[in-house]
């Protein structure tokens, strides 16, 4: 165990703000969570009851007849306003006192540096180049995580949960975004600070970072494991194996979708329907490829002249 | 008075006597200066205590109220009105649901994100006093900053870790927003104009990031632009992209960077992005943000729980029920 290795990653100032942002995650998680429960028991109260509905304040929050339904913005939000912003500001600058910002020696194209390391922010697309061509990783895929973002009110047609905190009643879509927020794009930009080491390879925390270590990993293509060695069958190789993942995938999607969320399927138009399914196998199709890389060393799928997947 | 002097004009005149008129002004000039002491004994010590009087309430002055246009006592109108009539606060309604105040429901992260866009405007703008986007310049600059500038340091700093606290605080209201279906019907469209924020805000910093112009920036943003190369279409590495004519001295990187490498005209055209082209697109859809909040009805919630009964079902998919 190199203690002074993980040391230095850890306090390395630019790591710092990835050190911070794991337990925000999860205070905020827990925060959310916690009041989601709330508001579920609730909602099931609530169902088991509808009498009570009429009349109940449907909040988990405490009210008493002869409250305030409505407060004044002043003072009760601009106090609660100007508190954030001190303490932010005390935070920020304790933070600048203690930690300098890193300055290294001048720009120098011919030093390279290894590794190399996007800010942390970007580093889940850098991860990304392991397993998928640059232009897949650094411009398809920020793009599809872009407009896939943009999609997300007008393929969610599940009216409830709109203002407040709920699992019940939104298990598909949290379960969804939980799983490309914090499982992809945190993880792999946890995998690309802490993990990542010279020539990108992969240093468990703690593991010396050996600036000479090389790994002869023979990657195959998926079209050399079936023999297929002619360029024309390549192409139609992969075409039908990628084909083949979204219709099938799409077919699975389908049969669970319907059974499992048959209130969202039915008010689902076509249109809705399909570009969900393309952005979640699209999704999926992530760490899929990831897990045939590692596991099997492949490193395409579908190989054609002019680009490879 | 004025009737006197007249009266000791025509005697004087009579008489002829010069030096009895003399005397007789001299009198009279005494005594208005006796009686001007007399009043200024009296006035002043008056108007003083007016004077101080007024000082004791402010708000009563003309100063005041020009400034501030209604009074301050403690009723709801006034309140109301301090947020109506300012034009930093009217941003605000005058009241909101009482919930909506608790903090474990918004986390307060869009208010978080939008002060520390404000401090890094403001400690950018003083960050830019002392840089030159130039290179050899530019990292002398930094050097400058952070060891002769009274409080260089601390500033650089402070505008360094505000931009990364500023990333975590927009994937946090992001995560939010999502988490209590504030996307719904009818937010969608401020949600995409938040998803250009995120953008924004990610280009912000990685933009800022080559501007010391030392090997952390130099490399991140060469590796970061390199992946430029790759564009389907529009760049020379990528698919079709050769195929549409593209070298390195055509294709988007090099509208990016302004060369073939990563070098003066990238420092220069990332510092225009960085401190002009990026805020000001930010600024405006910031302000489109926060008026949307306003006109979808403000805050989402806390809102009351809705059930699943309650559902109201389109009227197309009724009649396919009814069908
Ligand atoms: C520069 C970045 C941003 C700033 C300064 C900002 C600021 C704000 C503020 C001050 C609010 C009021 C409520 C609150 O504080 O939570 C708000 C609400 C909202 N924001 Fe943002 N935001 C930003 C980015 C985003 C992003 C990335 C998204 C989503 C992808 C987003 C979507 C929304 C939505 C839908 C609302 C309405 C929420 C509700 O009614 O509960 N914003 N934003």
């Amino acid at each position: 165990m190199d203690w002074h290795q993980l040391w230095e990653i850890v306090s390395a100032p630019d790591n710092v703000p990835i050190v911070a942002l794991v337990p925000l995650l999860i205070f905020y998680t827990a925060l959310a969570v916690k009041q989601a429960r709330a508001n579920d028991r609730l909602i099931a109260e609530l169902e088991a009851n509808p009498q009570e509905a009429k009349t109940r304040y449907r909040k988990a929050w405490p009210f008493k007849p002869g409250w305030q339904k409505e407060v004044h913005v002043w003072p009760f939000l601009l106090r609660v306003e100007f508190l954030a912003a001190i303490i932010v500001t005390a935070i920020l600058m304790v933070w600048s006192i203690s930690l300098n910002a890193p300055l290294e020696e001048p720009s120098n194209p011919n030093v390279t540096m290894n590794p190399a390391k996007a800010p942390w922010y970007f580093l889940g697309l850098q991860e990304m180049l392991v397993y998928f061509d640059p232009w897949i990783a650094g411009v398809v895929m920020p793009t599809l995580i872009i407009v896939g973002l943009m999609v997300v009110p007008y393929i969610d047609t599940n009216p409830l949960g709109n203002g407040y905190y709920t699992l019940r009643q939104r298990r598909f879509s949290i379960g969804t975004f939980a799983f490309g927020f914090l499982f992809l794009w945190v993880t792999m930009i946890l995998i690309g600070t802490f993990i990542r080491g010279p020539g990108w390879q992969w240093f468990w925390p703690g593991q010396t970072w050996d600036h000479s270590r090389l790994i002869y990993e023979v990657n195959r293509d998926l079209p050399d494991l079936f023999g297929i060695t002619s360029n024309m069958g390549k192409v139609v190789f992969g075409a039908v194996v990628v084909g083949g993942y979204y219709l099938l995938g799409g077919f699975i999607v389908f049969a669970l979708f319907r059974r499992h969320q048959p209130k969202d399927y039915r008010r689902m138009s076509l249109l809705q329907y399909s570009i969900m399914v393309f952005f979640l196998l699209t999704m999926v199709g992530l760490p899929i490829k990831m897990g045939l890389r590692l596991a099997m060393h492949i490193k395409y799928v579908w190989i054609t002249p002019y680009f490879n997947i | 008075m004025a009737e006197d002097n007249n009266q000791n004009g025509q005697n004087g005149n009579g008489n002829g006597g010069g030096v009895k008129l003399l005397s007789k002004m001299r009198t009279k000039v005494l005594a208005g200066v006796k009686e001007d002491v007399q009043m200024l004994k009296v006035d002043l010590p008056a108007k003083a205590k007016e004077q101080v009087e007024l000082v004791k309430d402010p708000t009563k002055t003309q100063v005041y109220t020009s400034i501030f246009r209604h009074k301050h006592d403690d009723t709801p109108r006034n309140r109301a009105l301090g947020v109506l009539s300012n034009v930093f606060l009217h941003l605000h309604p005058a009241k909101i649901n009482r919930d909506s105040v608790r903090y474990s429901y918004t986390w307060g992260m869009g208010g978080i994100t939008f002060y520390l866009f404000i401090v890094l405007t403001f400690t950018g703008v003083l960050l830019m006093f002392y840089y030159h986007p130039e290179k050899v310049q530019a990292f002398r600059d930094v050097l400058y900053l952070e060891h002769d500038v009274p409080f260089g340091k601390l500033l650089r700093n402070m505008h360094r870790w505000a931009a990364h606290l500023m990333v975590i605080a927009v994937w946090l209201h992001m995560y939010r927003v999502f988490l209590t279906g504030s996307y719904k019907k009818p937010r969608e469209f401020n949600w995409n104009v938040g998803v250009i924020l995120l953008v924004l805000t990610l280009l912000l910093s990685f933009t800022g990031y080559l501007l010391p112009d030392d090997q952390l920036g130099f490399w991140a943003v060469t590796v970061g632009t390199n992946m430029a190369r790759a564009t389907p279409l529009l760049g020379h590495e990528g698919p079709f992209g050769h195929q549409l004519g593209m070298t390195p001295y055509n294709d988007i990187r090099f509208g990016l960077l302004g060369g073939s490498i990563v070098d003066a005209n990238a420092l220069l055209r990332s510092y225009i992005w960085h401190c002009i082209g990026i805020p000001i697109v930010a600024s405006l859809f910031m302000i489109v943000h926060f008026w949307r909040v306003r006109k979808d009805g403000g805050i989402s919630g806390p809102a009351p729980v809705m059930l699943e009964a309650e559902v109201k079902e389109p009227r197309g998919a009724k009649a396919a029920a009814h069908a």
